[in-house]
């Protein structure tokens, strides 16, 4: 039954909003219709969330106040940074308190010692590396979604981008982290110590996607920017090719800064977009950069051009300058903007192969999608195996929504099959979990959920994300029973 | 289910059988880091882990281990095919190390010991096999089970087997000493260091890459000290202090006795030990949550506590 209020702003959870209105202020509180159902989805294809009230804390107390009063109404909590993630992370289910993060956005205290900067978890990814760029320092992990997702986000969800593949992913770059646990206790994670003492409490959650507690305050090094860093464009008349390259360069022992793999498709999209000078009729194009000192990057550009070469590149193409090389990064970054152009629905998948597989797991891709009358594209972390094929659509074609999930099912368990993983840096949210059991036994996630349960044991962080329906906090069915007084 | 299942390999299936499900169990390694978080309490009953190098895939840049294998033994495969990875090599287990969770003196090369575990094989109390994290260099599929055990010597899990990321060796690496050099200066006048030590009076820096750069960055040292190449590191002292890096230059010789200290890193290997520092009451909390959750009986290492050192 549909119920709508009608007062300005009262909205359902009357008695839930009044005492987080007293806990945390009016202005930081809202619960009109527009901004829950604003809430209700993230960046991924799933729609099927439920907002509670919507908090905007403005300090760990505030989230603390937040998460206690929820606690005493028997209610979930979900964060939320920019709502970019694609896995389903951050969608509300069973109408928990919404908490985001946003407005805890400033870039606090560095320490040049450690290396380390003190940011809030609302500080946007790019806007942090841009601070920090006239000191000479970035923060390494790239997500090419960088302009508006968050560190929270990117701790939560442990992202990566094209450059982790010499520097690492974000679990790499956090050393410690201010969180305010399911219970309402704050608690620091890690530390700048070299070796902080007992478990590794920081590294189990970074990754935990919102389920083990909110991150208030993160520690995340800095790296220096090298000084001298050369870009190369191969184009290539077979994806495979492009492949082998991948794999020939690390096995020659070169890790270079990252090695990104275009197919044509995605090629002609980004070039129609944003005029790089991609080549639109290659099949395949690879973006490699390596970092470093002046020497050394030459010698590495060298060996992978030759090894290019070697593997059947029909051009390759050294950026020139900066203007150049910002260019052609810019068109890899827009990669997924670009494809709007094409079909109004996309689903960008993400899974990890061993890189000796990547051609075969891409050509089964291209096959899967084919079969089931959809176009696919290939833009990919080739470097590190991670493979993110797009697959356009338009959701007002009957039955087409129902294709694309039977296709991303048979992707998935084609890179299964091929010895790789289900997620590289999107992580499982709603969109992976049923895949977890292709995985994983039974006992390996009753000890995944033994980890979650020490954060988290009243299933009041974020629930029925990760862990597959079997398994406790998994099951949302009676959360999803609307709370009484609630509109849907 | 694409990995066969893990008890199909009798080696792990045996290191299984041997813990069992019922009584006090420990992993003896190499027992190099044997006193680190206290004495393991009578009668607990030790076992080996399996031995062995399973695969070394230079091209996907990952090993499988068996962690009972010397790291050392590691280390020579890895060289063979121009690899290393971040285990310290002094004589211990990969098992050990991995439990201990030290890294190595040139952690600003190789990388840091905990983000080099990409999966790991133990055996739960209950006595089951349990697979946690993945074999590629890139994998965010659930909850992060090999971060918790590195470092937790073997109070959650025995360690069976490891998934270790490999690194190339770098083409060149050496040792430079000065006498007369700010070791903070020396640290910051350079790109990637693999190690800057520092005794109160010797500076020492490891350089490691293409042999032109390491070349530059020697004669770049030329503004902060006069340095000069020499064989390797100071001897180091045998306790390990775990301090902030801001906190080294404040270091009081009088608490520490002699030293070396790693610049950048907060690591001091010092001759006097570090006094232990209690947990903070929420993360001493969490922690006990963790270790009832995984071991509710407190079957596993009995007497050792990761949080005390
Ligand atoms: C076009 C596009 C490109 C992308 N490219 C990449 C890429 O290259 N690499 C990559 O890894 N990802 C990529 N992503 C995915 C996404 O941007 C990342 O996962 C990002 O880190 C999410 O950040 P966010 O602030 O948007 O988080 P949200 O989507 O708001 O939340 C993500 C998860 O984090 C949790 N969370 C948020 N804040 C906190 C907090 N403070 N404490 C605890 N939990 C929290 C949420 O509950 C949720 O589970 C891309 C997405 C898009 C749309
Ligand atoms: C710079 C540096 C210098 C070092 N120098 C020295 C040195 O001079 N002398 C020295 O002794 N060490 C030194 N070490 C440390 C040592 O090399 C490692 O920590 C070592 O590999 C430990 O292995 P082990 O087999 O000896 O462990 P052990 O001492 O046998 O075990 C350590 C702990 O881990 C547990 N454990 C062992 N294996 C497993 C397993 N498979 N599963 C679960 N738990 C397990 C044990 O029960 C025990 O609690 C140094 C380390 C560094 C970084």
């Amino acid at each position: 039954m549909k119920r709508r209020f009608s007062r300005q702003g009262a909205g359902p959870d009357v008695a839930l909003v009044a005492d987080l209105v007293a806990a945390i202020g009016r202005d930081r509180v809202r619960n009109d219709s527009a901004e829950r159902a604003l809430l209700r989805r993230d960046a991924s294809v799933f729609d099927d969330g439920v907002a509670g009230p919507v908090c905007f804390p403005g300090s760990t107390a505030d989230v603390q106040a937040v998460v206690r009063t929820a606690l005493r109404h028997g209610r979930a909590v979900v964060p939320r940074g920019a709502g970019t993630g694609l896995a389903g992370g951050a969608i509300p289910l069973g109408a928990p308190v919404v908490v985001s993060l946003t407005r805890m956005n400033r870039i606090l205290d560095m320490d040049n010692d450690a290396r380390v900067v003190w940011v809030e978890p609302g500080v946007v990814n790019l806007d942090l590396t841009k601070h920090l760029q006239p000191l000479g320092f970035h923060f390494a992990p790239d997500p090419s979604s960088q302009q508006v997702c968050t560190l929270g986000g990117n701790v939560a969800n442990n992202s990566g981008g094209p450059h982790c593949l010499a520097y690492g992913i974000t679990n790499a770059h956090i050393i410690a982290i201010e969180v305010v646990l399911p219970d309402g206790e704050v608690a620091l994670l890690g530390g700048l110590e070299a070796e902080p003492p007992g478990y590794d409490l920081r590294g189990a959650f970074v990754g935990g996607e919102g389920t083990l507690g909110i991150a208030t305050r993160i520690a995340a090094r800095i790296t220096p920017t090298a000084p001298a860093v050369r870009t190369l464009l191969m184009s290539f008349a077979e994806v495979r090719h492009a492949a082998n390259t991948v794999s020939a360069v690390i096995a020659a022992g070169i890790v270079p800064a990252a090695m990104e793999v275009m197919d044509q498709r995605i090629t002609q999209a980004v070039e129609n977009y944003v005029h790089a000078g991609y080549p639109t009729d290659a099949a395949a194009v690879l973006l490699a950069e390596v970092d470093g000192l002046a020497d050394g990057v030459d010698i590495d550009a060298q060996a992978i051009a030759q090894i290019g070469r070697e593997q059947g590149a029909t051009e390759v193409r050294l950026a020139r300058d900066d203007t150049e090389r910002m260019l052609l990064w810019t068109g890899r970054k827009t990669a997924v903007g670009a494809i709007a152009q094409i079909a109004p629905d996309y689903y960008l998948h993400d899974t990890v192969v061993p890189r000796a597989k990547l051609a075969d797991v891409l050509a089964q891709t291209y096959e899967i999608a084919e079969r089931h009358g959809l176009i696919v594209m290939n833009v990919f972390h080739a470097g590190d195996g991670n493979l993110h094929p797009l697959l356009l659509f338009d959701a007002r074609e009957p039955g087409v929504v129902e294709r694309v999930h039977v296709a991303g099912g048979e992707i998935v368990k084609a890179s299964l099959d091929a010895g790789g993983v289900l997620s590289g840096e999107h992580g499982i949210g709603v969109e992976k979990q049923a895949y977890m059991t292709l995985l994983f036994t039974d006992d390996d996630l009753d000890h995944q959920n033994r980890l979650r349960k020490s954060f988290d044991p009243d299933c009041k962080a974020n629930p029925g994300k990760v862990l597959p329906s079997g398994h406790s906090c998994a099951d949302i069915q009676m959360l999803t029973a609307v709370p009484k007084g609630m509109w849907v | 289910m694409t990995a066969p299942p893990l008890a199909a390999d009798p080696v792990l299936a045996a290191f299984a059988e041997e813990v069992g499900a019922t009584d006090a169990v420990a992993v003896e390694g190499a027992r190099t880091r044997w006193a680190v978080g206290g004495a393991v309490a009578d009668g607990t009953r030790l076992v080996k882990a399996p031995t062995g190098i399973v695969r070394h895939e230079a091209e996907e840049m990952i090993v499988c281990v068996r962690a009972g294998t010397p790291v050392a033994e590691l280390a020579a495969t890895l060289a063979q095919r121009g690899q290393r990875c971040a285990l310290p090599d002094h004589g211990g287990t990969v098992g050990g190390a991995i439990a201990a969770g030290e890294n190595d003196l040139l952690v600003l090369g190789c990388g840091t010991l905990r983000a080099s575990v990409l999966e790991v094989r133990y055996v739960s109390a209950e006595g089951r096999l349990i697979r946690g994290g993945g074999p590629t260099v890139k994998n965010v599929t659930g909850f992060d089970l090999p971060r918790i055990m590195v470092g937790a010597l073997g109070t959650l899990g025995l360690i069976a087997e490891v998934i270790l990321r490999t690194n190339p060796l770098p083409a060149t690496s050496l040792w430079a000493m000065a006498t007369d050099a700010d070791p903070f200066a020396a640290r910051d006048a350079l790109l990637r260091p693999a190690a800057v030590l520092w005794d109160g009076t010797h500076t020492w820096v490891n350089l490691e890459g293409h042999a032109p750069d390491v070349t530059a960055q020697l004669a770049l040292l030329g503004t902060v000290g006069r340095f000069a190449e020499v064989q390797g590191p100071p001897p180091l002292p045998a306790c390990r202090w775990s301090l902030a890096p801001g906190e080294l230059r404040h270091l009081h010789a009088q608490q520490l006795g002699g030293f070396v200290a790693s610049v950048g890193v907060g690591l001091v290997h010092a001759e006097r030990p570090q006094p232990s520092r209690a947990l903070p009451p929420t993360v001493a909390a969490l922690s006990a949550r963790v270790k009832s959750n995984f071991d509710p009986t407190g079957r596993l290492n009995p007497g050792r506590n990761p949080g005390a050192r």
